[in-house]
């Protein structure tokens, strides 16, 4: 039981190392503001909890659980899509030309 | 260090690399990245690669005080983000 859940927590945290560096990676390489948000939003986050949760098993295991991984956690994944939502927004009042066309209409 | 299995001390300096290699990269858009709206998204990725590193950090040292430190980052970094986007939505932040 005991390597089982070492062996986890070891595939959490490397897992989660390489979401994040994705994400980072993307955030660094992608051509345009709107491609560059995929990067942080999902990847990063993914990966950040994937951490966290590796954390909360490990000391869990221990026999010192702490709630500040899942607080850490929650607060996390409820603050992304907030962050990302208002940083679009910000980008579209910076450069509304940028805003692209909606799908499906090809006239106009 | 502490008793860690040889699994889990074999495999936390890489994910410290790794997440240290993503701050850097962050960085380096922040310094860069054209306009306002990419610095702020590039701080955002800073701090929430930070917490993570700090996490990290807490499980190599078994150190659970890095973990409220990691907790204000999480709290004060959203915030931030959020004011300085309303700051670019509306070039001012005093209602």
């Amino acid at each position: 039981m005991s390597v089982v859940l070492e062996i986890a927590v070891a595939a959490l945290l490397v897992v989660g190392a390489g979401f994040a560096l994705v994400g980072s990676w993307g955030l660094a390489k992608l051509g345009d503001f709107y491609k560059r948000l995929h990067g942080p939003s999902k990847a990063t986050t993914l990966g950040v909890g994937c951490v966290l949760v590796a954390s909360g098993l490990w000391f869990a295991w221990q026999g010192k659980p702490s709630w500040h991984e899942l607080l850490i956690t929650l607060f996390l994944f409820l603050t992304a899509p907030v962050s990302a939502h208002l940083l679009v927004k910000a980008a579209l009042k910076l450069d509304p030309g940028s805003k692209p066309r909606l799908p499906g209409r090809d006239a106009s | 260090m502490t008793d860690l299995p040889p699994i889990l001390a074999a495999v936390l300096p890489w994910v410290l690399a790794a997440f240290a290699l993503a701050l850097v990269l962050n960085a380096w858009r922040l310094l860069r990245g054209p306009g306002l709206p990419d610095r702020v998204l590039a701080l955002d990725t800073l701090y929430v690669n930070s917490l993570a590193l700090l996490v990290v950090l807490g499980l190599w040292l078994a150190d659970k005080s890095y973990f409220e430190v990691a907790l204000l980052i999480g709290l004060l970094g959203f915030v931030g983000t959020v004011v300085l986007g309303k700051f670019i939505v509306r070039g001012d932040i005093v209602e």
